[in-house]
C-alpha cells in the first residue's frame, strides 16, 4: 500500500491506525484522520471524476464543503450515497468508492464526447435545442439525461438509524477555529451554557492547516489549551463532526452530528443524529471559502486552491503535487507558498497579480529562493487529463495580458483569488450581505436576529485581530444572554504591514487562445455562459443563476458564486453590489433525507392509535385495517374465507341475528353547565332545547359557509349535562373548533367543555337478537323497551362497571352502544361476546360496518366531502326554523340554493349485478364527458343480494327512476345505474323498534 | 418558531395550530346584511406587518390564544387570551 505522496512525520492523521479503502475497484491505503481526498492524493490518484456536461476530468480543487469537483459514489447497495464530496467523506476500514458520471473508466470516458459539441451546448441549450420535432424530445431526453448528472440512487430502503433531538444554551458558538474558540471559552467563563460545535473531526478550524504560531508557541498547543480549559467547565458542551446547516426563526439552529459514518456501523447505531439548537445568542465563526481565479482550463486536476495546498500538506502530510506554480493575488499565498518548499513539493514560480507586493509577506520568501513575479498571471493551463505546465504572462490591473508568454512546466496550480466570508448562516438569519470591495467578497450586514459574526466570517484575516473578536464576542453574547463578565484588559495586536488583495474577476484570454474558462465548476457553467444569459436579457442575479445554473450544483457556488456575480455585473456594466448575491437558503450541506425524518419513518411516520379492545380483535382473528391514525378491524374471516366474504357474512349475521363492533373512535365532548342548551344551539342545525333528559337526537353542526361540517349525535344526561358524539375522522377538528367556539365567538357562555374521546370505550351491539344479550349482561337498571326507548339513554351497571347505554342505530336493526371507561373496554367486549355464545353473536368490522349504513342511506365520509349542503343530503327537515346557529346565513347564499346542485341518492346496476366501481363519475348516456354527479359510497348489499352504491346526483331527487351511466375511466369500466332513493333497505325503519 | 402560551410559555410552533384573523371583531348578528356576512366568512386583509392572530395549543394546554406576530419577520411581540386587552 504505497502511498508515494504522503511525507513520513506530520499531520493530524494517526499513523497508528492504517486503514484501506477501494476506489473504483483499485485497493488503497491511507489512515485514520485522513479524508477520502487526502487519502486519494497520498496515493496519487489525480482525477476523480467527469464533469456535468462537458466530461471533462476532474481532481480535488478544495478542502471540505467548498468542494466542487471531487464527487464521488460512496457505498454500494441500500447504503450506497451519489454525489459524496470526497472531501468530506471521514476514511474508514473498508470505505468503498467509485467515480461517477463516467463510462467506461474515469481515466477513459466516453462522455467526454459531448465536448466536441460543446458550442451546441451552452448554458440554456435544452431551451433552444432538441425542439424539433416536438415528439423528438421522448426521445432525446432519456438520452440526455443519462448523459448528464451525476451518482445513481439507492434503490432501497435505508437501513441506517437516525435521531433527533434538543439542546438550549445561551451561547451557541458555530466554528472552533481561533475565533470560534477564543468565543467559546470567554463566553464560558462566566458561568453561560455555551454550545461549541464544528464539522471538523477536531477542534482548530483553518488552525489545522497553517503552521502558525500562537504566543510562540505552536497552534496546536493553543488549540489544546483552550480544548482543556473548555472540558474543564460544566456548562459547556462540545460537538465535533457537526455541521449547522439551517438556522430558523427566533434563534433556532439545526445541526447535523455524523455520529457514526467514521465507523462501520453495528446493527442498532445511530449513524447520523439532527441536534434542533434553540439558543439565546449565536456566535458565527464560520470562517471564509477561497476563491479561485478565473483563466483558461481553470478545471483541470492539478489546480487547486492555496489553501487546499496547504492544508493537505500540514493536517495530512500529503503532497499534492512535485512541482508546482502558484498563482495569487493576495499575502497569505506566500505562506502556502513556504509550506509547500518546506514540506517536498518544488514551487517553480509564485505569480502575484498584484503589481507592487511589499511587507513582511513577500520579504520571508525572499530566503527560499523561490521565483516571484509581480504584475503577471497563468493566462491557461495544459494538459489533456491532468495539469503538465501553464503559460504565464505579465497582466494590467485589470487582468489582461501583454507583453510576451511563456511556459513553465508543473503538475500542481495553486490558486488564490482571495477570501469570501461564509455569511450563509448570517444571511438565512435574514441578515443582508453587503459587498466589501476591499476583500472582494461579501461580508455580513446587519443582523436581524440575536447573532453577530467573527474572525474570517466577518472580514477579519488578521490572527490575533480574530482571536479578539471571538473574545469580545464572546463576552458580549454572554452578557446578553444575563451573565456578568469581567472585564479583562484587551491586548493591543499589533499592524502587521501586508499588501491589499487586487481583486481581479477574469484573467484575459491571450489573443488566438479559445480554452474554457469556469466560473463555476460543478455545473460546468464558463465565463461566456454568463455572458450570453446577459445578452440573451438577463438581468436580475436570480434569473441568471437558473439560466446558466451558477451556484446551483451540491457545493451551492461556495467557491465560485462570488465570481460569479462579478462576471454578471460586468456584464450589465454595473457595481457589484448593486448586483448583489442570490438567497441563501438551507441546508447549508447536503442532509440525507433518513436525517430529517430522523426516527419517524415507516410504520412511525404517523401515530398508530389502538382502541381498548384492540388485542381482542386480534384474538378474534382481525384483519386490521389503517383507518387514518386508528387501526381498526376490517373484518374477523374465518379459515379460509376472503376479505369480501368476511364482510358478507358478518352484514348478514348483524340483520339476522347479532353482530357486535367496537365504535371507540368516535369523537365524544361532555358540556356541562347553564348554557350548555345555549352552546349547542348555536352549533346544531337542530332543536336541542327540546331535547328531554334521557333522549338522544342525531345532530349536524355546518361551517359557517354553510357547508355539512359533521355529523353525530347530542345525547341529554341531565338537566345540564349533555354527551356529544361526533364522526371519527372529525373529532380532533372539532374539539379544536368547539373550543373556539367557547373561549372565542362566546366566552360569555357559563359551560365546561371537556373532550372525553379518549377516556370512553364504546362496543355498538346491533341485531334481531341484542336486546336478549344486553338484558342477559345488565346487573342493574332496565333496558326494555320502556325504560330505554328507541332514541333513548339509560345509566346501567355491567360486570360491576357503570355503563352508559344509547339506544341509536347506524346499522338500520334494534341496537345498542354500550360505552364504559376505556380501561375496562376490553374486560366488555369479552363479557358481551361470551353472553353473546348461544346467540350466534358476530363480532363485525368496518367493512360490514359501511355495507349496513349503505344499504339503510345513511352517510358518512364519502358523502361528507366537504362540499355538501344539509339539502343536498335531504336532511333539510332537521334545520329549525328560528334560532341562529353557524352556517345558518351562510346556507342562505344564492349559490348553495341551485336546483341543479348535487343531491344525494341511490344508485343500483340497472341489469341488477354489475358492480358499480368506487369513484365513478355519473354522467348522461347520450352526453359522455359532462358529469353528472359521481358514486360516493358503494357495496354489495346482502339484503338486496345485488351491488349498491350511494352517489352525489345534480337534481337527484327529481331523477328517481331515470337509468344514467356510472363511468369510470381509471377501472375502464360503465355500468348503466338507475336512480334511486338511498333508502335501500327498510325505508320505514320498522326493524329499529323491531 | 416560538410561540409564548399565556399559560405555559414559550413552546416549538409545531405545537400549535394557526387559527386565522383576529381582528374581525364580533361575530355578526344572525341577521345583518348579506354582505356583512361574506366579509366576514371569507374576506381577509393580508398584512404584510404585524398583525394579530389565533393560535390553538393543540399540544398543550389546548387554549386558544391571540399572538401579535409580524408576517415578514416572524418577530413576536407578544400574546394574551382571548377577550383581554394584556399582551405578555
Amino acid at each position: 500500500m504505497t502511498q508515494r505522496w504522503r511525507n513520513p512525520n506530520g499531520g493530524w492523521i494517526d499513523r497508528s491506525q492504517p486503514l484501506h479503502f477501494t476506489f473504483n475497484g483499485v485497493r488503497h491505503g491511507g489512515y485514520a484522520g485522513d479524508t477520502l481526498a487526502s487519502a486519494l492524493l497520498a496515493n496519487g490518484v489525480r482525477i476523480v471524476g467527469r464533469s456535468f456536461k462537458y466530461h471533462r476530468p476532474r481532481g480535488i480543487l478544495a478542502l471540505g464543503a467548498e468542494e466542487p469537483n471531487a464527487l464521488v459514489q460512496l457505498s454500494v447497495g441500500a447504503e450506497t450515497e451519489p454525489n459524496t464530496k470526497a472531501t468530506q467523506v471521514e476514511l474508514r476500514e473498508g470505505l468503498v468508492a467509485a467515480s461517477q458520471n463516467c463510462w467506461p473508466s474515469v481515466r477513459f470516458d466516453l462522455g467526454a464526447m459531448t465536448g466536441l459539441f460543446s458550442r451546441l451546448l451552452p448554458a440554456g441549450f435544452y431551451y433552444k435545442t432538441f425542439m424539433w420535432p416536438p415528439r423528438g424530445w421522448l426521445a432525446y431526453e432519456p438520452f440526455i439525461r443519462r448523459m448528464a448528472g451525476m451518482g445513481t440512487c439507492a434503490t432501497e430502503p435505508d437501513p441506517d438509524r437516525y435521531e433527533h433531538t434538543h439542546a438550549h444554551c445561551d451561547v451557541l458558538v458555530i466554528g472552533s477555529g481561533p475565533a470560534g474558540l477564543a468565543a467559546a471559552r470567554s463566553a464560558g467563563q462566566t458561568g453561560a451554557r455555551v454550545l461549541l460545535v464544528d464539522e471538523g473531526i477536531r477542534l482548530g478550524g483553518s488552525l489545522l492547516y497553517e503552521r502558525t504560531l500562537i504566543d510562540s508557541a505552536p497552534s496546536r498547543d493553543w488549540i489544546a489549551g483552550v480544548e482543556a480549559e473548555l472540558a474543564a467547565m460544566p456548562e459547556v458542551m462540545v460537538l465535533r463532526r457537526a455541521t449547522a446547516f439551517g438556522y430558523y426563526d427566533h434563534n433556532q439552529v439545526a445541526v447535523l452530528e455524523r455520529v457514526n459514518d467514521h465507523r462501520a456501523r453495528r446493527s442498532g447505531d445511530v449513524r447520523q443524529r439532527i441536534w434542533h439548537v434553540q439558543a439565546n445568542e449565536v456566535i458565527l465563526a464560520t470562517g471564509a471559502h477561497e476563491r479561485f481565479l478565473v483563466f483558461g482550463n481553470n478545471d483541470l486536476p492539478g489546480v487547486m486552491l492555496a489553501s487546499a495546498a496547504r492544508g493537505y500538506l500540514n493536517a495530512f502530510a500529503v503532497r499534492p503535487g512535485r512541482e508546482a506554480v502558484m498563482l495569487a493575488n493576495n499575502d497569505a499565498a506566500y505562506e502556502v507558498a513556504r509550506d509547500l518548499a518546506e514540506g517536498g513539493v518544488s514551487v517553480r514560480a509564485l505569480l502575484d497579480v498584484r503589481p507592487n507586493p511589499a511587507g513582511a509577506a513577500i520579504d520571508q520568501l525572499a530566503s527560499t529562493g523561490i521565483a516571484v513575479m509581480p504584475g503577471a498571471s497563468v493566462t491557461h493551463a495544459h494538459g489533456r487529463s491532468a495539469v503538465t505546465g501553464v503559460t504565464v504572462a505579465e497582466i494590467d490591473n485589470v487582468g489582461r495580458p501583454r507583453g510576451r508568454s511563456r511556459d513553465i512546466a508543473c503538475d500542481l496550480v495553486c490558486v488564490s483569488g482571495g477570501w469570501s466570508p461564509a455569511v450563509h448562516l448570517h444571511a438565512q438569519a435574514r441578515g443582508r450581505p453587503r459587498y466589501d470591495p476591499a476583500i472582494g467578497g461579501f461580508v455580513p450586514g446587519d443582523s436581524v436576529q440575536a447573532e453577530r459574526s467573527v474572525g474570517a466570517a466577518r472580514g477579519t484575516f488578521a490572527l490575533e485581530a480574530c482571536i479578539a473578536e471571538g473574545a469580545n464576542a464572546g463576552a458580549e453574547a454572554a452578557r446578553k444572554a444575563g451573565f456578568d463578565v469581567i472585564a479583562r484588559g484587551a491586548n493591543p495586536i499589533e499592524a502587521v504591514a501586508s499588501t491589499p488583495p487586487l481583486t481581479i474577476w477574469s484573467i484575459g484570454a491571450l489573443p488566438g487562445t479559445r480554452y474554457k474558462r469556469f466560473v463555476d465548476f460543478q455545473n460546468d457553467v464558463t465565463d461566456a455562459d454568463i455572458a450570453l444569459a446577459v445578452r440573451e436579457g438577463y438581468r436580475s442575479v436570480e434569473h441568471v443563476k437558473r439560466y446558466t445554473t451558477l451556484g446551483m450544483g451540491t457545493e451551492q457556488g461556495k467557491t465560485s458564486n462570488t465570481g460569479g456575480f462579478a462576471h454578471v455585473a460586468a456584464a450589465l456594466e454595473v457595481d457589484i453590489a448593486s448586483v448583489g448575491t442570490t438567497t441563501f437558503r438551507p441546508p447549508y450541506v447536503p442532509i440525507a433525507l433518513g436525517a430529517l425524518a430522523g426516527a419517524e419513518g415507516g410504520r412511525h411516520f404517523m401515530p398508530n392509535r389502538r382502541t381498548a379492545m384492540h388485542d381482542e380483535h386480534l384474538a378474534c382473528g382481525a384483519v386490521m385495517l389503517q383507518s387514518g391514525p386508528w387501526l381498526r378491524p376490517q373484518c374477523y374471516p374465518h379459515a379460509s374465507e376472503s376479505l369480501d366474504d368476511a364482510a358478507r357474512r358478518e352484514a348478514q349475521a348483524v340483520r339476522s341475528s347479532l353482530g357486535i363492533v367496537d365504535v371507540s373512535t368516535l369523537g365524544k365532548f361532555e358540556v356541562i353547565g347553564p348554557d350548555a342548551v345555549a352552546f349547542l344551539e348555536r352549533i346544531y342545525v337542530n332543536r336541542i332545547q327540546t331535547l328531554k333528559v334521557g333522549r338522544c337526537r342525531y345532530g349536524v353542526m355546518l361551517r359557517e359557509d354553510g357547508i355539512v361540517f359533521d355529523d353525530g349525535t347530542v345525547t341529554r344526561l341531565a338537566d345540564e349535562h349533555y354527551f356529544v358524539t361526533t364522526t371519527t375522522a372529525q373529532a380532533s377538528l372539532l374539539a379544536r373548533r368547539l373550543e373556539y367556539c367557547h373561549e372565542v365567538l362566546w366566552p360569555e357562555l357559563d359551560l365546561q367543555l371537556v373532550n372525553v374521546t379518549e377516556q370512553w370505550a364504546a362496543i355498538a351491539l346491533a341485531g334481531p337478537r341484542s336486546y336478549d344479550v344486553l338484558a342477559g349482561v345488565v346487573e342493574s337498571g332496565s333496558v326494555d323497551n320502556e325504560a330505554l326507548p328507541y332514541m333513548g339513554h339509560t345509566q346501567v351497571v355491567i360486570g360491576g362497571v357503570a355503563s352508559r347505554i344509547f339506544r341509536i342505530s347506524f346499522s338500520g336493526e334494534r341496537a345498542y352502544e354500550l360505552y364504559v371507561p376505556a380501561a375496562y373496554g376490553a374486560s366488555l367486549w369479552r363479557r358481551v361476546l361470551e353472553a353473546g355464545k348461544d346467540f350466534g353473536i358476530t363480532p363485525y368490522g368496518i367493512d360490514s360496518l359501511n355495507t349496513l349504513r349503505i344499504e339503510k342511506g345513511h352517510v358518512a365520509g364519502g358523502e361528507l366531502d366537504g362540499r355538501v349542503t344539509i339539502d343536498d343530503l335531504g336532511l333539510a327537515r332537521m334545520v329549525k326554523t328560528d334560532g341562529d346557529f353557524i352556517g345558518r346565513r351562510g346556507s342562505m347564499r344564492p349559490g348553495l340554493q341551485d336546483p341543479a346542485r348535487w343531491q344525494l341518492v341511490g344508485v343500483a346496476p340497472a341489469d341488477g349485478k354489475a358492480a358499480v366501481p368506487p369513484g365513478a363519475k355519473i354522467i348522461a348516456e347520450s352526453v359522455p364527458g359532462h358529469y353528472l354527479g359521481e358514486v360516493t359510497s358503494t357495496t354489495w348489499s346482502p339484503m338486496l343480494q345485488m351491488p349498491i352504491a350511494l352517489a352525489l346526483v345534480s337534481a337527484g331527487r327529481s331523477r328517481h327512476g331515470q337509468t344514467l351511466v356510472a363511468t369510470s375511466p381509471l377501472a375502464k369500466r360503465d355500468v348503466s345505474v338507475v336512480v334511486r332513493s338511498p333508502l335501500f333497505f327498510d325505508p320505514e325503519g320498522a326493524r329499529l323498534h323491531g | 418558531m416560538l410561540i409564548p402560551c399565556p399559560h405555559c410559555g414559550n413552546r416549538p410552533h409545531a405545537e400549535f395550530t394557526y387559527g386565522g384573523d383576529a381582528t374581525l371583531g364580533p361575530r355578526p348578528d344572525g341577521m345583518a346584511a348579506y354582505t356583512v356576512w361574506m366579509e366576514f366568512v371569507y374576506l381577509r386583509d393580508n398584512p404584510c406587518g404585524p398583525h394579530r392572530e389565533y393560535w390553538h395549543h393543540t399540544l398543550g394546554c389546548e387554549s386558544w390564544i391571540v399572538v401579535e406576530r409580524d408576517t415578514l419577520t416572524h418577530r413576536i411581540s407578544g400574546s394574551s387570551l382571548p377577550g383581554t386587552q394584556e399582551t405578555t
